[in-house]
């Protein structure tokens, strides 16, 4: 698969093929959405929470600027430093810095996916310095030259055989019979290859869940742990964050971490929540020296001022790629783009652009389970739906898609000249099924008879029907 | 009929008009037998989905301006179709966002617009319908009508009155059956193993049949499960609600 969206269908098409891949989504169904369920429907109060999660986001993106300004203020009195970036090329220029200066060697790596966004992986490699991601998926992923399929389970594509053996693989100076089938043997492994190179580290860097404008706090959440070393071990710790993770206050934060935690994996709380404020203070017992916060914008901005700032209320749960009826069946390879699913499919063409990305908004069947479970309540379908305005009438939708529509809304506008083709057609199509009842492949019509049968019409369009019995009937009333 | 019963005006959507005019007349019979008085205005052709969602604003705008005058004049629109009667209720009022007057129409006709089963159960107060059918009927909601209009209680409500028919839900009932409009044969591979996994939980019941109250995502579960040879019947529930069941259902032959 091609980590191009322009390729959606090719990809679509392989995903539908590949059987591990299916079986990892068939685990989706049966792990992140039914947690969820019974998370969610032990918590009375949860409708309301995703209330105020949702006003607390707006009142912020309402004064976003403001409150990234008391951010920084406020993480500069703690001590840390915060870098603006544009754009991912200058985020990625801004980070190798960070690390030349601290004459970093190698960096060890927390989830992040801004940190995908502006591949800082493959810029810390071009520059001669190794990142090695902590997170067991991340490592995982890394190992196996991917990037991640989702936006909180990076590797959940792929199959614990497989991991096993990519193990073997890269991990040659163990034991070669040692158990590697459970989980807990993986994690195990991954763990004691790990320790020592968070200890060597000369930079750690993270991505951040919130910023905390009222104390220029950076707050993250993980399930192993290894956020914290990757923070508090190397000397210098970076943040990687984009404009809309900052929030006013810790009552905010913490509001929001109560519906995030169980939108994204059925938890109360994730097994760490980490608050880092500033580097390490003379009565700390440990901590960074250095803190920096490199906060990105990258397209955000201009989403903020234009019809897709609900977009940006986005917290990164993953809820919506969980419960998609489009993603759990290719996953999130197909769509090519750095954020997969429903969110990603309004995002991308925000911090990419639309003729790329033009797929992604129509891969839609619009059924709104995304919006169901949002916890801040995106209105995805209808994101998507401006995106496919744009396309509209950018001209990016061309051919049958276009002129057919066309043609359709030219007759659906002449009621009469619509009457009399529809009836004509209508009784064309049922003569021609004849007592089949169905049709097995029509002309124009291999979009859906590839995959399915098409049922054959009744006969007349049922408003010509009706007019005649009406007509029928007064006629023999008038009699 | 009804002299004095409110005056409906049937909105047959684009689908029913041209395939199956059976759920047209049933809708006609229930309403008319809940005391409305039914008219099927002519000028009528589509709601304008599949331009709205093709991101065709303005041919959109036009066929809704069409739907809102032509429709104006009735007590209540009614439409066998969660998601035609969505988009009047929701959509309409979204296109004319700029345009303070014809905004003012749409929400007007958006206030007097249902889905045909929440129109005799939450404003005609219809308890159940008593009648006859006989088999094993899964429901399946269809998205629109389930998370735009909060129709999930009321078809089986109405059901419940059925002698001989008994529901049995399956697991598959809220998710989506992979239509969604030009999507279904935009990304048919896709949609395929959305409607697959349909079927797969379908066949885990006694289902006989596949009632709906959509005829896109009927009109897709019947062409799926006739290609793959299955016996499940698919019908609107009108039809069964109805009594109008002489028809052969949704993709099958006479015999």
């Amino acid at each position: 698969m091609l980590p191009d969206p322009r390729q959606f269908p090719k990809n679509a098409r392989a995903a539908l093929s590949d059987e591990i891949l299916q079986a990892a989504m068939k685990r989706l169904e049966t792990g992140f959405v039914a947690r969820r369920t019974v998370a969610a429907g032990r918590l009375p109060e949860f409708e309301a929470l995703r209330d105020a999660a949702r006003d607390i986001k707006n009142h912020t993106l309402a004064h976003l600027d403001a409150y990234l300004e008391l951010f920084e203020e406020n993480c500069l009195a703690q001590g840390g430093h915060v870098h603006w970036a544009r754009d991912t090329a200058e985020a990625r220029d801004i980070v190798l810095e960070i690390c030349r200066a601290a004459g970093a060697k190698t960096v060890t790596k927390g989830k992040s996916m801004i940190g995908e966004e502006m591949e800082i992986n493959h810029h810390l490699e071009a520059n001669g310095i190794e990142p090695i991601e902590t997170d067991l998926g991340e490592y995982i992923i890394q190992i196996r030259k991917e990037a991640p399929s989702h936006i909180i389970a990076p590797a959940s594509h792929v199959s614990k055989e497989q991991v096993s053996a990519d193990f073997r693989k890269q991990h040659t100076g163990l034991e070669p019979n040692r158990p590697l089938d459970e989980p807990d043997d993986l994690l195990a492994e991954a763990r004691a290859m790990l320790r020592q190179k968070f200890l060597n580290a000369d930079v750690g860097i993270t991505g951040a869940n919130f910023l905390i404008a009222e104390t220029g706090t950076s707050v993250i959440v993980t399930n192993e742990g290894n956020g914290d070393l990757t923070q508090t071990l190397p000397k210098v710790h970076v943040v990687l964050v984009s404009i809309e993770k900052c929030v006013p206050t810790l009552n905010d934060a913490t509001t929001l971490l109560r519906v995030l935690a169980r939108s994204a994996t059925g938890q109360e709380m994730s097994s760490y929540t980490t608050f880092s404020t500033g580097p390490k203070r003379a009565a700390d017992a440990d901590g960074p020296e250095q803190y920096h916060v490199v906060i990105m914008d990258n397209g955000r901005s201009e989403m903020l001022s234009g019809p897709f700032r609900e977009m940006l209320r986005c917290i990164k749960c993953g809820a919506c790629m969980n419960h998609c009826p489009v993603y759990r069946s290719i996953g999130g390879h197909a769509y090519g783009s750095v954020y997969p699913g429903p969110m990603g499919s309004v995002l991308t063409p925000g911090i990419t652009d639309l003729p790329s990305s033009v797929h992604l908004p129509q891969a839609s069947s619009f059924c709104g389970k995304c919006e169901e479970v949002c916890p801040v309540r995106i209105p995805l379908p209808k994101l998507l739906r401006f995106w496919r305005n744009e396309a509209y009438e950018q001209g990016l939708i061309t051919g049958v898609a276009r002129w057919g529509l066309s043609l359709w809304a030219f007759a659906a506008k002449r009621p009469g000249l619509y009457r009399f083709f529809a009836d004509l057609q209508m009784r064309l199509l049922s003569t021609l099924a004849g007592r089949r009842g169905r049709f097995s492949s029509l002309p124009f019509g291999g979009g859906w008879t590839r995959h399915r049968d098409f049922p054959a019409p009744q006969g007349k369009t049922f408003v010509s029907q009706w007019r005649a019995q009406k007509k029928d009937h007064e006629k023999r009333r008038g009699a | 009929m009804s002299a004095t019963g409110p005056n409906v005006a049937l909105f047959a959507t684009c689908l029913v008009d041209l395939f199956r005019p059976s759920v047209g007349f049933s809708a006609a019979i229930l309403l008319e037998e809940a005391g409305c008085r039914v008219t099927v205005p002519v000028a009528q052709t589509c709601c304008g989905q599949p331009a709205y969602n093709t991101g065709d604003k303005t041919d959109a705008a036009d066929i809704a301006r069409q739907v809102i005058t032509k429709f104006a004049d009735y007590d209540y629109v009614v439409a066998p179709s969660g998601s035609c009667a969505g988009m009047i209720k929701h959509h309409y009022p979204q296109l004319f966002a700029d345009d303070p007057e014809m905004a003012a129409k749409a929400a007007a006709l958006s206030e007097k617009t249902f889905e045909l089963m929440s129109f005799l159960t939450d404003v005609l107060n219809v308890p159940a319908i008593h009648g006859r059918f006989k088999g094993v009927a899964a429901y399946h909601d269809s998205c629109s009508g389930l998370r735009e209009l909060g129709i999930k209680r009321q078809p089986r409500q109405l059901l419940s009155g059925i002698d001989g028919l008994s529901l049995e839900e399956y697991d598959g009932a809220e998710t989506c059956c992979g239509f969604g409009g030009a999507f279904c044969v935009k990304y048919d591979d896709v949609s395929d193993k959305i409607v697959s996994s349909r079927l797969e939980e379908l066949a885990r019941t006694e289902a006989t049949h596949v009632l709906g109250g959509d005829m896109g995502c009927l009109f897709n579960l019947a062409g799926k499960l006739k290609r793959e040879g299955s016996t499940i019947q698919v019908r609107h529930a009108a039809e069964v609600l109805a009594g109008l069941t002489e028809n052969p259902a949704i993709g099958e032959t006479d015999d």
